[in-house]
């Protein structure tokens, strides 16, 4: 039996408005308690999240590991960059002058194509064999899109090389300029926050996504394939077909997330999207549960933040005990993210949810039930 | 009216013959068993009839359509189902989501359906779950139940149920009585029977061949990649071949 | 035409290094059935303690023709220990585990083993003791130099060995035997968890003697070479049939030689739009290739698709 203020809390955190609430109070509460910094990075996070959560389409729900995602984010994000960037102009003399600059709801459905378009290329050869040659692949696809945005700078200066493209538009929407501090209500918003509102709009719209594919017949195929391949060919699914489709979602969403982060940041180099930055996203899924939405969110909070927590914990604690610094805090984390993935999979593979979620989940079949 | 139709299928794997000249037809509305001693070839027709491999030579047509060297997915589109030796349910997944991945084939919401659930869709998966529970209560098993915690007993029944739910008109099992009692074999007995009442062929390899002779209307032997035998229970009992080949390698029943 | 056959000379003697650390995949692939994602680290491990060993006698005195020797079994033991490890943490427990645990595992202790080793040894690279005259053999305008023939022959020579040793010797038919059928081996007696275990160790011995030869011939090592020298040498390992170890020797000559003489050609070829700095890509592109058009690989008979 729970007794009435544990029953008010229950169903608190229950109710729908005031997460809604929560959410939106909390770059201002971020601000005021630790700094605009830290708004940046929730940006990031959320980031983080959409990355994570199209990366558990591949491996949560089709059981396919895919180790170069980040390369499908750098795809989306060359691809704003590019429209949204005088350097286009400056190294075509014959397009338009100062730029393309497409409206941000062009771009963003573009760059999604683009990276599904990429992830259809590189999965058509390679889904009809066996998962780890998959893995490797990705794996290899990860590094060589790293190389050619390296290198397309001569003798057609396409990527602008490792000095990356810089002077990319924000985002704005319906003349709503999101670089720039906003009026609303007699407040006064940040760009960050408003970067904040956007990314978590986003996020929303990639939870509902992913929770309606999860429920439905291409989800329940996806979810059959990982489960048993041949079974699943038996029962009529075509399994490359949708193992196909599974990797070409993923990389859309990672297409759209780079989008969003070329706008966001404003300028774009190669080394933004190194094979570390795939591992840290395998290692949300992981962390938080392989086909798990709540699980993969949790994830990629913690793994997003984790970065600066180091950071301020570790180089002080050094500075202090050694007086030096002898393990940098970058070293430190992507150690920390290996020593995860290895401890997970060991002992706790269905990430750190508990499956209690999972069983809920599996106890409502909601969509079929009530219309 | 002839479902299936084999003829003169052979099958190397490497230099090994597996089977040759292999001919068989099976009519609508029969149950038809396969038996044969040990590395007669049973599991490789089998294999060959369900998609999952292909023959090396042969003709083989199924509802009058050809499907010579075909992919096992589009074989259960034509309307061949199968259970599996070993059991291969989606373990992880409950009773319910099994048998709905079996209703995949004959549906079709696809990733718009699925994410802007429209009225098409949400009406489509209405059916499959009203179907699937349907179906589960044929076979008598809880729908919310994870499959890998079903009885034995039960997880052979949800893979019947989840090939039901692809529309079969042909029904294959691969040994569905291998590991069962005496009264969980009879019951299965039961449900096969009322499955071929309600029209769907059966087609079976089976070790039990009491339960062969018992329920097949026709059935076949294979010894050595070769039909050697083919007629109903009583005349194939009685067959000397037959005799010989079991007796010959002793330790079969 | 010189520079056709100095880019052959270069290619066989890179190609020779690929096949040592290809056979490394392809035995473990050939028993387990997995590929195992942590080798190239075990190349970089192997070179990281031969130069510090090697720099470490060389400092006391040791005479090189002893210790380059030393250097070699400090390398080949410290990696035998690496193998055996991986092995244990991150494949034993997950042999019955669905597919995708064993790899993640691998690839987190690669992970980890990268960032280990930048840790200990630094984000710079790692200069090779220059200790005996390099001498540059030409002959007729082609250069090769010492180091270059030694790693060709040495090579070579351990290859031969490892082929000896898989056909003919107690070890080596049970090695055949677990690859076979892991339950029929077990049957018949054989150690299956001893065999497994050799096998890494086996493998990460001839990466060790990559590495030192990758860096002997580089003249340096770091932390990150790793990574692209083990995707190089899976890609040789599949381009000549994955599980089977004469094709990883000659996967590893074809793609050195396609390698090198691609990069001496890939200017003029296409027109001088894409250089040499490209090199690196071609050993994905092959890989994409093969998987396409003979997923079997060369030599491959065993068909890569297993249920």
């Amino acid at each position: 039996m729970q007794n009435a203020p544990e029953k008010r809390l229950h169903k608190l955190l229950h109710s729908r408005s005031f997460w809604v609430c929560a959410l939106l109070l909390l770059p201002f509460a971020t601000d005021a308690l630790l700094g605009h910094g830290w708004v940046r990075i929730l940006d990031f996070a959320m980031l983080y999240i959409m990355l994570a959560l199209g990366l558990n389409i591949v491996i949560g729900y089709a059981g396919l590991l895919d180790l170069g995602y980040i390369a499908f984010f750098a795809v989306g994000a060359y691809c704003y960059a590019l429209t949204g960037s005088p350097h286009l102009a400056t190294a075509f003399p014959l397009s338009i002058e100062g730029g393309v600059h497409w409206p941000f709801w062009v771009v963003l459905p573009f760059a999604a194509l683009l990276a599904g378009g990429f992830g259809i290329l590189l999965g058509a050869p390679t889904l009809r064999l066996r998962g780890d040659y998959l893995a490797i692949v990705t794996l290899g696809f990860g590094e060589i899109i790293r190389i050619f945005l390296n290198n397309l700078n001569a003798p057609v200066n396409l990527t602008n090389g490792p000095q990356g493209i810089s002077r990319i538009d924000p985002v704005s929407i319906a003349n709503l300029h999101l670089n720039v501090t906003q009026p609303l209500f007699g407040m006064e918003i940040p760009s960050v926050h408003l970067y904040f509102y956007l990314f978590l709009s986003f996020t929303w719209l990639v939870i509902l996504a992913s929770k309606r594919l999860e429920k439905s017949r291409i989800g329940r195929a996806w979810m059959a394939i990982r489960e048993d391949e041949i079974a699943a060919a038996a029962m009529g699914i075509n399994t490359r077909n949708l193992k196909l489709l599974a990797f070409a979602m993923g990389a859309a969403f990672g297409g759209a997330s780079g989008a969003l982060f070329a706008g966001f940041q404003g300028f774009v180099s190669p080394e933004s999207f190194s094979l570390m930055e795939s591992i840290m996203i395998l290692c949300m899924v992981v962390l938080g549960g392989m086909g798990n939405i709540a699980g993969v969110i949790l994830g990629g909070v913690l793994l997003a933040i984790l970065p600066e927590m180091l950071r301020h914990s570790v180089i002080p604690l050094q500075q202090g005990l050694f007086g030096k610094i002898i393990v940098d805090p970058e070293s430190l984390r992507m150690l920390l993210f290996g020593g995860a993935l290895i401890v997970m999979m060991l002992y706790r593979p269905a990430g750190l949810l508990p499956s209690r979620v999972r069983r809920r989940e599996l106890g409502s079949d909601e969509m079929a039930e009530k219309p | 009216m002839t479902l299936l139709q084999l003829s003169r299928i052979g099958k190397q794997f490497g230099g090994l013959c597996a089977l040759s000249e292999v001919s068989l037809h099976i009519q609508k509305g029969e149950i038809y068993g396969l038996i044969g001693p040990n590395g007669a070839g049973k599991t490789t027709l089998f294999n060959i009839i369900t998609g999952l491999y292909q023959a090396s030579s042969g003709e083989f047509q199924f509802n009058g359509n050809n499907y010579h060297a075909t992919q096992p997915h589009l074989l259960a589109k034509a309307g061949i189902a199968r259970t599996f030796q070993n059991i291969r349910l989606f373990a992880n997944l409950t009773a319910l989501e099994n048998v709905m991945i079996g209703r995949h084939v004959r549906t079709r919401a696809g990733v718009l359906g699925a994410l802007l659930r429209d009225k098409k869709t949400l009406a489509e998966e209405r059916a499959i779950n009203a179907r699937a529970h349907e179906l589960l209560k044929y076979v008598d098993i809880p729908a919310r139940t994870v499959a890998k915690h079903l009885s034995y007993g039960e997880q052979r029944r949800l893979e019947i149920a989840r090939a039901l739910a692809t529309d079969p008109l042909l029904l294959a099992l691969d040994e569905p009585a291998a590991g069962m009692n005496a009264t969980e074999t009879a019951s299965l007995k039961a449900l096969l029977q009322q499955i071929r009442d309600g029209g769907i062929t059966l087609f079976l390899i089976e070790h039990d061949v009491k339960l062969i002779l018992g329920l097949c209307d026709r059935v076949a032997v294979l010894d050595y990649g070769k039909k050697i035998a083919e007629g109903t229970p009583e005349a194939v009992r009685n067959d000397p071949a037959v005799i010989d080949a079991y007796l010959g390698h002793a330790h079969e029943p | 035409m010189e520079t056709f056959l100095q880019q052959l000379i270069n290619g066989l003697v890179q190609g020779s290094v690929y096949a040592l650390v290809a056979l490394g995949y392809t035995m473990v692939y050939g028993i387990l059935g997995l590929i195992n994602f942590a080798h190239g680290e075990v190349v970089m491990i192997g070179a990281m303690l031969a130069i510090s060993s090697l720099n470490v006698l060389l400092g006391n005195g040791v005479s090189p023709l002893l210790a380059l020797p030393l250097c070699a079994v400090i390398a080949m033991l410290g990696c035998m220990a690496l193998g055996y490890g991986i092995e244990r943490i991150a494949y034993r427990p997950l042999r019955h585990a669905p597919r995708l645990a064993p790899l993640i595992t691998a690839i987190g202790v690669s992970i980890v083993l990268q960032n280990l080793a930048m840790m200990i040894w630094g984000r710079d690279y790692l200069p090779f003791p220059k200790f005996f005259s390099n001498n540059p053999h030409s002959f007729g305008g082609v250069i090769i130099s010492d180091i270059q023939l030694l790693i060709f022959v040495l090579a070579l020579t351990l290859m031969g060995l490892l082929l000896l040793l898989v056909q003919r010797t107690r070890l080596g038919r049970a090695m055949r035997a677990v690859a076979e059928n892991q339950q029929a081996a077990l049957l018949m007696g054989v150690d299956i968890n001893r065999v497994i275990s050799l096998t890494f160790m086996l493998g990460s011995a001839l990466a060790a003697l990559a590495g030192i030869m990758v860096s002997a011939n580089y003249g340096l090592a770091h932390y990150y070479m790793g990574f692209l020298l083990g995707l190089k040498a899976f890609t040789a390992a599949v381009l000549g049939g994955i599980g089977n170890l004469k094709g990883a020797m000659l996967g590893g000559l074809v793609l050195g030689l396609i390698e090198s003489l691609g990069a001496g050609y890939i200017g003029d070829l296409s027109g001088g739009f894409f250089g040499s700095n490209y090199q690196d890509v071609f050993a994905f592109f092959i890989l994409i290739a093969v998987l396409v058009f003979r997923p079997s690989g060369l030599l491959g008979e065993r068909i890569a698709e297993r249920a």
